[in-house]
Order: structure tokens, then sequence, then C-alpha cells
């Protein structure tokens, strides 16, 4: 409590009162996070409602399901009411099957009297319950796996590729003296002119070309060298004396070996940044996937996700549940490494 | 054996030439210390040497074989720098055993070298440390460390003490030079400090503007300097030098003072413009020689230094054992011993020693 | 995962120092440069002039040398005008539309993030207690996919979702939100707002920890105002990042794309398509695939985002040398 205390009263004010400012600030930050948490919280919570609650105008809070109770004689576990009104008031009868305003019931009890009910004086007997079979017939009617592994193989490659791309590139044009230097470098900041949205057409055509349409390759290796790492790795590797280079150099080391034994382990803090950007880049990519995947087999989370949303219009449980294992991933990273993000952002300024 | 010999050796930058013709012949286990003045290209040779830097002219020999187009790390050469270099994300023993694991060498030889390579410069108990949790001298004798264990044919040293306060440097130059006489190898040691050349030092060549101005040993180069910039940089404090014209035998200053010069051992013509050089110990407070004025005064205890002008405001350095009495604003006349006084010719910069 | 890689590395060493032996260490840099300067020739350099090609060919076949010469046919359609702010007087009136949409869209979206991400860095960098805790709280929308993004305001927004409920309940009355032109544009905005101004929040308020605390010590001294400090100190110093953000907000809201697309699919009819949509749907979603009137748009929108990344460099430029 004390520390809540500390928080609330952590002013501008003097003599540890809040000034009016401090309550409008609080209030905003506060705003914030129902604004910014709360549609994932209620993304999360109806994910785990059952097709009959998702239903239900107005929604409730939390997941609710009818209680149903086992009754001897009937296979399949019967729905609970409980009686409002009528003569049966105050009793709780399961359901047998209903019949216009009319419904057949019986007691639990005494489950061999049926007794007709009006529909007006019952209502259901509810207890919070976790649909979860929302999301284990995610992995009965689709193929759900395959997606997560396409997306996953994408992400991963996709990275491991740039990563090591781009740290040869930056480690060049970072360490050596050679003359094509400076033009090399401005090749570098014209590419980042180009993003991808600008020459899908032609794009299209190499891809198609390099035989490369409807693979996951040809998702990840047009994307595979970007200016960004090129710059953010540079712009570290520069900083590492060069002197510890001749080091190796005397110590017998050759080029290659100073590149991978020295200076990637000297460039983890922003190799690690960029790793941490490009997999969020890959997860969450979607234009260009949209573009080179077409058939359901090869599709992403992403593409599968956007395809449902068209062909499922109505059938909210197995697309909530579905959103929700997509920004499960990026939310794990973001739960671990956001002090990184934050950093890593700040620090290449943006793209 | 490990000569190396430098023919000719000259370096340039597009039109900027840096080294401008070297010839040095460094023998199988000198200690040889290049010095000079920041900007003299002494770092350049060094680099040079080790093939970190391309050599732009001239022959570059170890062994008689000329290495010129070899690469660095197949000249069987070790050095030190600087900064130390050591790779910050590796442990003092990987720091160690990272040559010897590109050479090759079976892991079981590269544990017992590193071990008997620590344990010589005691630095055995900090193996599993990192150079980050290192003290300066700690750093210093890992450098060094990770070069000794290579045994390379030749050592050589970047300023390696340039980052360490001035106990520790004393202490470590003592020590560098015990593992000379330990290891007999031959070291090429670059400094801008000639009290490290002078005390370490087999050999000092003595650098200015990309050419040697001497090369010798440290007492060669201090009795008997080829020039006024050797004469000037080599001791401590610096030599004095009093400019005149040789008139009857003797030296006529400008001030109209006249000084007696040596009748042996210099070449000297009637009239010459000669450049006197005299070392702060050769003079002392008289009764004979050059008016001076008092302008500063350190009594050290044991010995003493007195800082004076003469009458053209010509600044001279005294040093004189014991406790002097002389007081700032004294006028005093400086005693010449003339018997230990260097001759240059004031237009060649050149001794003119015979 | 260091046991992988370890030999990988040591089999890629063999010809890499078979080739430095070759080239020298200086020119062993180009060895290093060359995956990286292959991909980005064949994926951006190369593309950059085969749009050109194909911005003046015609036919839905995708092999440049199948494609028919057309001149300047498809610039010609795609600006054939009777009145360029009205899209209804034009040849290709969904192109226009999506240049419309487009601007409106970019104008009030980064009118919006540059403010909401203004005021809230301004709050975040004030003496608060667990900023980084709100710092990421403002920042965790960054990371979700846009597909994603989409979805949960969908699924909020239906008509029986939980925003109509609450104002059902509070007697507004619910409104079938994506269904209405305006209001399906108007959610577009605020989606994209929501999704990514915590990034720009980010950026600024790293500005804003850049100025030093001493000027506003200084400043206090001289007696201004919080107002005046703000306006005087705070804005002139912080400028440069905002700046940077404006710039920044402007070439990735032209190229808007994924999470409106996933949200409202452009619609209702074209109240929400977009340039990047236009290309998409000429290129690739359409039949005949008009592979020289998308190529012929992105020149358009390249040119855009050219000139508004001439001027984030120069931007950027000057506030190293400032």
């Amino acid at each position: 409590m004390a520390k809540v205390w500390d928080f609330l009263t952590a002013t501008r004010g003097k003599n540890g009162k809040l000034h009016w400012t401090d309550w409008v600030s609080y209030g905003y930050l506060f705003l914030g996070i129902f604004l910014m948490f709360g549609p994932v919280v209620w993304l999360v919570i109806s994910s785990f409602k059952t097709e009959a609650d998702l239903q239900r105008f107005p929604p409730t809070l939390l997941p609710y399901a009818q209680e149903t109770v086992m009754v001897d004689g009937y296979d399949a576990p019967l729905p609970l009411f409980v009686m409002t009104g009528g003569e049966y008031e105050g009793q709780t009868l399961a359901q047998l099957r209903r019949v216009g305003s009319q419904a057949q019931m019986i007691d639990p009890a005494n489950p061999d009297e049926r007794l007709r009910v009006d529909i007006a004086n019952r209502e259901p007997v509810e207890k919070l319950s976790l649909a979860t079979e929302n999301y284990t017939s995610l992995f009965e009617r689709f193929n759900f796996l395959q997606f997560f592994w396409n997306s996953t193989f994408i992400t991963v490659t996709a990275t491991a590729i740039m990563l090591l791309v781009n740290s040869m590139a930056a480690f060049a044009l970072s360490k050596y003296e050679f003359r094509g230097r400076n033009f090399v470098l401005l090749l570098v900041i014209g590419t980042l002119m180009i993003p991808q949205t600008v020459v899908l057409v032609p794009l299209f055509l190499i891809v198609t070309q390099l035989g490369m349409f409807n693979s996951l390759w040809g998702v990840i290796i047009p994307g595979a060298a970007t200016p960004t790492g090129v710059f953010l790795l540079r712009q570290y590797m520069i900083t590492i004396p060069d002197e510890i280079l001749d080091a190796a150099r005397m110590d017998k080391a050759s080029e290659w070996k100073i590149f991978w034994r020295i200076i990637v382990p000297l460039s983890a803090p922003a190799i690690a940044v960029l790793a941490i950007l490009a997999i969020m880049w890959r997860w969450n990519d979607f234009l260009w996937p949209l573009i080179i995947l077409t058939q359901s087999e090869n599709f992403t989370l992403q593409l599968a996700l956007n395809s449902f949303q068209g062909e499922l219009q109505t059938d909210w449980t197995s697309l909530l549940a579905m959103t929700v294992l997509t920004l499960l991933p990026i939310a794990c990273v973001f739960a671990f490494l956001q002090r990184y993000i934050a950093t890593g952002i700040a620090s290449t300024g943006g793209k | 054996m490990a000569d190396v010999t430098l023919t000719n050796i000259e370096k340039s930058y597009g039109a900027a030439h840096v080294i401008k013709g070297v010839d040095l012949d460094i023998k199988h286990g000198e200690f040889c210390v290049f010095v000079g003045p920041s900007g003299c290209g002494k770092s350049t040779l060094l680099r040079m040497i080790s093939g970190l830097e391309p050599i732009s002219g001239g022959d570059l020999k170890i062994d008689e074989e000329v290495v010129n187009d070899v690469a660095a790390a197949d000249r069987g050469l070790a050095m030190v720098f600087q900064s130390y270099a050591l790779y910050p994300h590796m442990t003092v023993r990987q720091n160690l055993s990272f040559g010897l694991e590109n050479l090759n060498t079976p892991k079981a030889e590269i544990t017992q070298k590193v071990d008997e390579v620590a344990k010589m410069l005691q630095i055995d108990q900090l193996l599993a440390r990192r150079p980050k949790d290192l003290s300066g001298g700690q750093r210093q004798r890992v450098a060094i460390g990770r070069a000794v264990v290579r045994e390379p044919r030749v050592f050589l040293f970047d300023e390696p003490l340039s980052n360490l306060d001035a106990e520790l440097r004393v202490d470590m130059r003592g020590e560098i030079s015990r593992l000379h006489r330990r290891l007999g190898n031959t070291m090429i040691y670059v400094t801008h400090d000639q009290v490290e050349a002078m005390t370490m030092a087999d050999k000092i060549a003595v650098l200015r503007d990309g050419l040697v101005e001497q090369y010798g040993t440290p007492l060669e180069l201090y009795n008997t300097p080829g020039n006024i910039f050797v004469a000037g940089f080599i001791g401590s404090p610096k030599m004095n030098f009093l400019k005149g014209k040789v008139q009857g035998g003797a030296l006529a200053l400008a001030t109209g003072e006249t000084l007696a010069l040596p009748t042996v051992g210099f070449n000297i013509t009637e009239g010459a413009e000669v450049t006197m050089g005299v070392r702060p110990n050769a003079l002392q407070p008289g009764s004979n020689g050059v008016h001076a004025r008092v302008t500063g005064v350190e009594i050290l205890g044991g010995e003493s230094y007195i800082y004076a002008t003469t009458d053209n405001d010509l600044a001279l350095t005294v040093h004189s054992p014991g406790q002097t009495s002389v007081e700032i604003g004294n006028d005093i006349t400086l005693a010449i011993d003339t018997n230990d006084v260097h001759l240059f010719d004031t237009g060649t910069t050149k001794s003119l020693r015979t | 995962m260091l046991a992988i890689i370890s030999p990988i590395m040591r089999i890629i060493e063999i010809p890499m120092l078979a080739l430095q032996r070759l080239l020298g260490i200086h020119k062993l840099a180009w060895v290093f440069l060359l995956p990286n300067l292959l991909l980005f020739g064949i994926f951006a350099f190369l593309p950059v002039i085969l749009n050109v090609f194909y911005a003046t060919t015609g036919g839905d076949n995708v092999l440049l040398m199948d494609r028919p010469q057309v001149g300047l046919r498809n610039f010609a359609t795609l600006t054939d005008c009777g009145n360029y702010l009205d899209p209804n007087s034009c040849r290709e009136d969904k192109f226009w539309r999506a240049v419309w949409n487009t601007t409106w869209f970019v104008t009030l979206q980064v009118g919006f993030m540059v403010g909401f991400s203004l005021l809230t860095a301004i709050i975040l960098n004030r003496e608060i207690k667990a900023r980084g805790f709100f710092r990421s709280v403002f920042f965790f929308p960054v990371l979700l996919s846009p597909v994603v993004v989409a979805l949960i305001w969908k699924w909020i927004l239906q008509r029986e979702g939980v925003l109509n409920a609450v104002l059902d309940w509070s007697g507004i009355g619910g409104v079938n939100w994506l269904v209405s032109a305006d209001w399906a544009f108007g959610w577009s905005v605020f989606l994209s707002v929501w999704a990514n101004m915590g990034f720009y929040t980010l950026i600024l308020l790293a500005g804003l920890q850049a100025i030093p605390r001493d000027v506003y010590a200084a400043a206090t001294m001289d007696g201004a105002s919080a107002w005046r400090t703000f306006r005087k100190i705070t804005l002139p110093l912080l400028s440069p990042t905002m700046l940077v953000v404006l710039v920044l907000a402007m070439i990735r809201g032209v190229q808007t794309f994924d999470e409106v697309y996933a949200f409202t699919g452009g619609g209702p009819g074209t109240a929400t398509t977009f340039m990047i949509q236009y290309i998409y749907e000429e290129g690739f979603a359409g039949a005949p695939r008009l592979f020289g009137l998308a190529a012929a748009a992105s020149l358009l929108l390249a040119g855009i985002l050219v000139l508004l990344t001439l001027v984030q460099l120069w931007v950027n430029r000057r506030n190293v040398d400032g």
C-alpha cells in the first residue's frame, strides 16, 4: 500500500500535495491504460466465451456458460434453469427441449416426471467458465499448426539471414578503408528510399522468375537485407576500437575470424536490438506475403487470420481465439524485452 | 635469430610523405626504442614492421628474408598496443589463448603455455576475469602476456605505458626490461618519453619528420649527440644552447661575452657560426662565464635546479647537486665546464665532433 | 545454438581465407559487402528500373517481353480527369478516390498522431513514478500485427459489439459503425493512431529527455511560468525531433495499407481505399491484372516518398550538424 501511496504522491507540487496538473497527468495515463490495454483484454476475455455467450447483447464482462446436469436416462448433459415464476417458482429444472414458447423440463431429482413451463418464467443458471474448446477446435478444424509453422519458419530464417548479411556489410563499411566506400553508403541510403510498397509489380516478376512464387522463400529473400539494419549495426561497430582488430590480426586471426569471433560478439547489443525488430517486422508482415503466398497451405498466421475473417464472418469464436494466438508470441517478446525494443526504436529513429 | 633490417623504408598516404627513407639494423636480442616527438612517424614505422600498415617503398627484412608482402599474421611478431586492445568479451585466459588457437596449437599445450606465462607475469589469479574487471596495470600485464605466449621472433610495443600513472609506469618499465633479459628476444619499443628510452633501450633510434636523426646506444646519444635535435631531445632537463661566432679561438656570443672552446675533439673554423650545447649539470654558478639573472629556483633536497635568463633573454637551466643558496632575482655568473660541451654547426645543426 | 553456428562459420572461413590471400585485406571488404549488395541490387534497384518499363507497357502479361509498349498511356489514363478534385470526373476514378482518401487520411492521422504523441511524451517526461511501465503501455500496440489490430477493433465496433452496448446503455444508441462511410474512415484514422502513436511517443520522449535539466532550472530561476517555459524552451528545443516525427509519420502514413485493409477491406464502397490498396488491387487482386497501371501508380507514389525521404534525410543531417 505504501508503494501505491508513494506513486500517487510523486508530484510536482511541494509539501506532498498534488498539483492539479498531476491529477490531470495521472488521469490521462490511467485513461491510456484503459484505451491501450482494454481492447486487448476484451479480446482475450471474449476469446474464452462460448458461441452462445458471444451472441448475447449486451455482452457480459466475463465469460459465462450455462450450467448443465447429467440426468439418468439421457445421453447428453441437460441445461439447467431456475424458475422465476409460475407454479415451479424457485425450483431448478433441467430442460429437455423447447417447443415455441413452451419448454419441456424435468426436475433432476425426479427425472421421470415431465413438466411444461412457459419460457418467460425461467432463467438459465450460469457459471463462470472458460470455453477452452475455442482454442482446441482451432487445431482440429484448421491447419493452424501449419500456419504457425509457416510464420515461425519465415520469421526465424529471415531474421537469421538478415543478421548475417547486414552485419557483414556493416563490418565492411565500418572497419575497412576501400575505394568506393562512400558510394556504397550512398547506395544504402538509396535503398532506404525504395520501400517494398513502391516496387510491388517488378518485385513480383523477379520473385516469380526466380521460382519463389507461392514459396516461403519468396517472402524471406527479398527483404533479407535492410538498409536500417546496415546503419544500425555500422553505427555500433564504428565504436569498436581498431586496435582490437589489429591485435587480432597480430594474433593470426583471419578477417572472417575477426568478424565472427571479435566483431559479432562485441556488437551483440546492437545485433539483439536488430533481431527483435526483425522478428517483429517479419511476424507482422502482411502485404508482401499476401501477394506472394496464394495457396492456403503456405499462409502465414496473418494471412490465415485475414482470410478467415472473410470466410468466417460470423464465426467469432474461432476468429478471436486465432487472433489471441497470433498476438501471443509478440506479447511474450514484449513482456521480456520491451526495454530493448524501446532503446532500439529510439536509436534507429524509426523505419 | 631475429635480426630486423630496414632499408630505405618509405611510407606515403597519397601525396603526404610520412616516412622518408629509414635505414635501421636491429640485431637479434636487442631492445630497440624508437623515440621522437608526436607526429614523427615512429608509430607508423612500428606498424609497418608489424605488417598492419603496408610499406610504400624500401625493404623490410626479418632474418634476411624480405617480408614486405608477408601478412601481419605470418611475420611471427607480436605486438602490445597503447590501449592494450584486449578482447573485451573474452576472459584473460581466452585472450591469451586466442592467438595460439589460430595457430592450431593443441589444447593441452595452450593450457600449459598460458599457465606458464600467467605465472611469470603474476596474472595467474586473474585468468577467469574479463578485461573490464582488471586494473590498468593488470590489463597491461595481460596485454604483454598475450604477446609473450605466442613466442614471437620479435616483440613490438606501441607506447604501452602511456595510459598508466607515473608510479606504475616506473614499475612496468623495470618489468619489461626484466622480461627482455629473461626471454632474450628482439624487442622494438615506441615511446615519446625519452626517459623510457634511456632506461630501457639497448639502442635508441631518434626520429623526426619521418627520418632517423640518430641511431645508437643511450649513452652514445647522450654523450655524442649527432645534431642539435638529438642533443635537445635526449637528456632531462634539456640541454642549454648558446649561439655565437668563433673569434680568436673563442665563442663570441651576441651579448658580447666570449666563452672558451674545447681544444680537442671538435672541428672548429675561425669565423664559423657555432651553437654550443651545455647540459644543465655542466653549468655551475661561479666567477667566470655567462652572466644571467635567476628567474626560478627548485630545491629538491638532494639536488637543485636554477632557472635563469642571459642578458639577451635566453633561458638556461642549471642542475646543481646539493642545496643551492641562490635566490630569485640574483645576478649570477654561470661557469661552463669546457670539457663537457657539445658544438654544432648553427647552419646545418650537425655536430662538429671529429 | 553456438554448437550449430560455430562449425558453419569455420567452414565459411576456408574460402574467406583463400579470398583474403588473393585480394588482400582491404579488397576483402567487397566480399563482406557482396551478399548485401546482391540482395539490394536484385530486390531494390533492379525493381526500380523495371518499374519504369512496366509503367510504359500494357496488357496483363507479367513477362516484360510479352508486354506491348504503350508509352505514357498508363500515366495518361491515371491523369485523365475533368477536375482533379472530383474523382467522378476522372477516367480512373478509383485511383483519384484513393489519392484523396490517402491525402485526407494522412492529414488527419499525422495531425492526431503528432498531437497525442506529444501530449503523451510530455506527460511521461514529468516527474512520474513507473514511467517505464506507462511508456510501455502506450508502446504495446506498436508491436501488434496490423491484422490483429484490425480484428480487435472490428470486434469492439461490430453491430452487437461492446461499444454499441455501452452507447445503448447510456441512452445514446448504437451505430453500425463500419457500414457508414464517414464513420469507417474516422475509425480507420483512430485505429492507425492507436496502433502507431507509441512509436512516435518514444521518439519524442527521447527528444524531451535530451533537453538538459539545467535549462529548465535556469528558466525557473528566471521566473518563467510553466506555460512560458513550455512555449519558449521545450517547444523550440524539441522542434528538430518534432520535424523528424512529422516527416516519418507522413512517409509511413502514405504507405498505410495493412491495418485498414484488414479492418474495412477498403470499404464501405471505396471510402477507405488508399493508394497502396489501389496498386494491390489493380496489379494483383483484380482480373485482368493491370500491371502497367499499378506500376504507373506506384511510380507516382514513389515520387512522393522520395520527396519525403529527402526531406527526412535533410532534417536528420541538420539535426546532426546542429
